[in-house]
């Protein structure tokens, strides 16, 4: 199974839940595109909800730094919300806990962008 | 159930296809749980040879399909060891950015190794006769 992207607007913040794996190939170009998309229509407050991903490689890291890029290039921010164990580890040892803010609960990381 | 620990080994020459990936992951978790491994160990052995394959595939053999990787499964008591030799041109750790430097944190790849050796017990990799590279990966059961 690859990854599926559903995205929802909550006030002026699109959520993004993932679901599946995000991997070399089509699970990390569905993330890209996803991506690419919300910065084309102007959408730059962005909480990405990992809770159903179940696996993410290097390569879904690495797209994962790149969304932060481009939205913070763009003058907006990419936030993660819902990190299964695996994916905390993963933060952990590439410290990208150190770049990304991370969140348990969907209502206090809507609150974080206002 | 207990492990079984007779000495086991599985040999597979794969395409340098992603597809591989999938394989070789397969066959490297049905391996693990085979000779005991537990499904966290399991999990981390997943991911250091999709990592390595990765690397394999892409890095070393450039998605060349003239080109093969080698993977080799190894059950000895209490370890499991991981060889995955590809046909590349060789690289040279030396030049890959350390992707924990603050400079590359924001890098979109190099965290592979990093990875592999972050969920295998030993990770270290040679030239490879006639070419290429050899990775060869270790992980011990849990109460060795």
């Amino acid at each position: 199974m690859s990854v599926t992207m559903t995205t929802r607007q909550v006030g002026d913040v699109t959520v993004i839940d993932a679901a599946g794996r995000i991997t070399l190939g089509e699970g990390s170009s569905a993330f890209r595109d996803t991506i690419k998309d919300l910065v084309t229509k102007g959408d730059k407050k962005v909480l990405l909800n990992l809770s159903e991903v179940s696996y993410i490689d290097s390569s879904g890291i690495g797209e994962l730094v790149s969304g932060f890029t481009t939205l913070s290039n763009a003058g907006g921010r990419l936030k993660l919300l819902g990190l299964t164990k695996r994916v905390q580890d993963l933060l952990q040892i590439t410290k990208l806990y150190t770049v990304f803010e991370v969140f348990d609960d969907e209502a206090a990381g809507l609150a974080s962008f206002s | 159930m207990a492990a079984s620990f007779e000495q086991e080994i599985q040999e597979l020459v794969l395409d340098s296809t992603l597809e591989s990936v999938d394989q070789a992951d397969a066959a490297s978790v049905n391996f693990a749980n085979k000779v005991g491994f537990s499904e966290d160990d399991q999990n981390s052995i997943s991911m250091a040879v999709r990592e390595c394959m990765v690397n394999a595939v892409a890095h070393g053999n450039k998605y060349n399909a003239r080109k093969k990787v080698h993977l080799k499964l190894e059950a000895t008591p209490g370890t499991l060891i991981v060889t995955i030799g590809d046909e590349g041109d060789g690289f040279n750790e030396n030049e890959v950015p350390d992707p924990l430097a603050q400079e590359n944190l924001l890098k979109q790849s190099g965290r592979g190794l990093l990875l592999m050796r972050a969920f295998m017990d030993e990770c270290d990799h040679a030239p490879r006769v006639p070419q290429g590279t050899l990775v060869r990966m270790v992980k011990r059961l849990s109460e060795f």
